[in-house]
């Protein structure tokens, strides 16, 4: 692939809204999926002859199937609230990475073939045909929208471009114009089991491995144990934390959370993939299909209890998702929320004495938050909305004597995504993941010289990955990212309770 | 008799355009459960998130002070402003719509600065000029047109208002009166007219659309009840 140049975009000390430039980002879009990825999923392997007919005909399919698409592309008023919420317009200057002009490349094909207004007075409110022009644009701008949810909160009506989004995706997976790397992942899914196409004799290498590696560093038996059936829990995380820097030292975490509560678990090799990218194409069926994985394995390992590792999206499509997808989930044990999150679970155990953290083991750092924005936005953790905040900041704070919130308008729900998710962690598009992580960089760089900050911990696969990717274009260290159950895994005391 | 007309076939597809879109909304499956957290846990934490935002603007107040205030400014000078028109519509006139009548009134001039501000933002702000369709600055000219030819009826030239108001009781009790022949109200029932008829098939729709957003009207419970839409189940495997 040759090398894209660009620039890493200069941290500003006061972010302000940035003055626009069309078309700064028109060159950025991802691989096209091959015919072989694209039909594995029953999709086209290429853009069909009469693309056009074929994609207003799903325009008007989705358009009766989901209540948020119709209503969003009604209500927007333009009133510009969004304009300077997105992390990719903020770091691209790009106008089509506004909110509201993203959702007008669909909208104006929507009000063309679907509105009154659009069909006889099309110069007057915007509507335009779907045009090879427009399907570009479509393929570029629908490629550089993360999910995140961000322009959601801010909508006065709500409106999230990610729903917009995710129907395009799957508008042009329709007519054979699919994205590679998210269809390239679903079919190994689907085939393997996981996102990696890990098949099941190296899992349980890597995990063997790991086990070694515990026992050399701890001198406790920590198990990882994979496919036992009979077991209370079982595990389903990303399968990025069976391999990558940092999530594996995630992973070692939880094992020695399981270890020291006592509590039996297992993972799954059929289920080995919490991440869900169905969601990112916006496919219904996909996403069904991949989460049915996770039923059938919780049914035949006999387990009692689900658990979810650190995973953003993962969750999302966890806890507001499985239930509707792969339900009801009445075979498990009624006295525990299912799904739950690994973060849950660790915090019920802190709570409950069944752990003890030595947080002094996490002095040499100083720790920020980072939140994932499908944690954020679309997700919850324990019984208070708003607990998706607080257990993971609360198990940080169990676990480290040093932690620092980044500034309030760059966490919680107004979270900036990291730049890399919602199907867009592929090397394709780096100039574009480099550019969206200015907002989040700066919220970091703030704490950094403010506060001496020198980690900062997710709880998402993806974040991870994005920020080890990213972070040195910022001049930061790669490994200032670390995993949250990293830190609880260097903080639990093992052996026997004092 | 023409003015007549318009009104009541401005009326009709205002009602009947609105209803349609309302019943296409109310029919369309939220498939998923996605509203945007942190978000209420109970039935009565949704109504209570949505008055907020139907009251306060909640959102678009956490998002941009400027475009709330002018936005506020007008909705809510609109709304004191259509309370004072009740007037017209009631004999004797309600207490409450007569007390009204002061503020009312001056609504006007606020109702008229909103929508001046919202408008000078769509051409002054590089952003919201990029997203402005002509569509957009016509819908605020329209309605300060409204609200102007509105105005000068009451402060500039006055109308015959007791004619105004036989016309429109006229329209009430299916009596038609004559219309005065006045071209500020012609103007002004037109202009009002005009907004019925595109209320249905334009940005508008955005009244009826929040009462329908799913990431602001669902419960946040989808563990503890499942959410299935009828085209959902039919996947279920058999």
């Amino acid at each position: 692939m040759a090398k894209v140049e660009f620039e890493t975009p200069k941290m500003r000390e006061y972010p302000v809204i940035p003055i626009i430039h069309a078309d700064a980002m028109a060159h950025s879009q991802p691989f096209v999926a091959s015919s072989q990825h694209q039909e594995s999923l029953g999709f086209p392997g290429q853009l069909v002859d009469n693309w056009k007919e074929v994609a207003i005909d799903k325009m008007g399919e989705l358009l009766t199937k989901y209540r948020s698409l119709k209503v969003y592309l009604d209500s927007c008023v333009k009133c510009g609230a969004c304009t300077d919420k997105c992390h990719y317009f903020q770091g691209t200057t790009d106008p089509k990475n506004m909110p509201v002009a993203r959702q007008d490349l669909f909208r104006k094909v929507y009000r063309r073939h679907f509105t009154f207004a659009g069909k006889y007075f099309p110069r007057l409110v915007g509507a335009e045909d779907l045009t090879e022009q427009v399907l570009g644009d479509w393929y570029k701008y629908f490629h550089q929208c993360s999910q995140c949810r961000r322009c959601s909160v801010f909508c006065p009506y709500g409106i999230d471009t990610a729903e917009i989004s995710m129907a395009a995706r799957e508008i042009m997976d329709t007519i054979g114009k699919g994205q590679k790397y998210c269809n390239e992942i679903i079919g190994k899914v689907h085939k393997i089991g996981n996102n990696l196409g890990l098949p099941e004799p190296a899992l349980a290498d890597t995990l063997q491995g790991l086990e070694e590696d515990i026992k050399d560093d701890t001198g406790f038996d920590v198990r990882l144990p994979l496919d036992v059936k009979g077991a209370d829990v079982l595990l389903v995380t990303p399968s990025a934390d069976f391999f990558a820097e940092p999530h594996i030292d995630g992973l070692i975490g939880y094992a020695k959370v399981f270890h020291q509560a006592g509590i039996s678990w297992t993972l799954s090799s059929y289920a080995s993939e919490a991440a869900n990218f169905g969601m990112f194409i916006g496919s219904y069926d996909q996403m069904k299909k991949i989460a049915e994985r996770v039923r059938t394995a919780a049914l035949e390992l006999g387990v009692k209890r689900i658990i979810v590792g650190e995973c953003g999206h993962a969750w999302r499509v966890a806890y507001s998702f499985w239930n509707t997808l792969a339900g009801p989930f009445d075979f498990l044990d009624p006295r525990y929320p299912s799904p739950q999150h690994i973060i849950e679970f660790t915090s019920d155990l802190i709570d409950s004495g069944g752990i003890t953290l030595d947080k002094e083991a996490n002095d040499n750092r100083i720790v920020t938050f980072h939140d994932s924005c499908n944690v954020a936005r679309a997700s919850r953790m324990g019984n208070l909305p708003g607990g998706q905040f607080e257990l993971p900041r609360k198990v940080i704070k169990a676990a480290c004597n040093h932690f620092v919130d980044m500034p309030a308008d760059t966490i919680r729900e107004k979270t900036y995504c990291c730049g890399g998710g919602g199907g867009l962690l592929t090397d394709d598009l780096l100039e574009l993941r480099v550019k969206g992580a200015l907002p989040r960089m700066e919220a970091l760089k703030h704490v950094v010289d403010n506060n001496g900050v020198n980690n900062v911990a997710a709880i998402c696969a993806i974040c991870k990955s994005q920020y080890s990717k990213v972070l040195p274009y910022y001049g930061f260290p790669r490994d200032m990212i670390v995993s949250v159950h990293q830190l609880v895994s260097n903080a639990i005391v093992l052996g026997d309770k004092q | 008799m023409f003015f007549a007309l318009l009104m009541y076939g401005a009326a009709l597809v205002f009602t009947v355009g609105v209803g349609w879109r309302v019943f296409i909304y109310a029919r369309t499956p939220a498939p998923l459960k996605i509203p945007t957290t942190p978000a209420p846990t109970t039935r009565t934490g949704v109504w209570i998130r949505m008055a907020r935002e139907v009251v306060l603007f909640e959102s678009l107040f956490k998002s941009n002070k400027w475009i709330w205030l002018f936005g506020y400014l007008f909705h809510a000078s609109l709304l004191l402003v259509l309370i004072r028109h009740l007037r017209y519509f009631t004999e004797p006139v309600w207490g409450w719509v007569a007390l009204a009548q002061t503020f009312g009134t001056y609504a006007g001039f606020a109702m008229l600065a909103g929508l001046f501000a919202l408008w000078l933002r769509r051409i002054v702000v590089q952003r919201i000029r990029y997203i402005s369709n002509l569509s957009d600055h016509l819908m605020l000219w329209l309605l300060m047109a409204i609200a102007l030819t509105g105005l000068m009826m009451r402060f500039v030239a006055h109308t015959d208002i007791i004619g105004l108001k036989m016309f429109a009781l006229g329209l009430l009790r299916l009596d038609i009166q004559p219309v005065p022949a006045d071209p500020l109200v012609l103007a002004h029932l037109a202009l009002v007219a005009g907004l019925m008829l595109v209320f249905p098939i334009s940005k508008l729709l955005h009244a009826p659309g929040l009462f329908f957003s799913p990431s602001r009207n669902q419960v946040d419970n989808p563990r503890e009840k499942r959410h299935l839409a009828p085209w959902a189940a039919k996947l279920e495997s058999k």
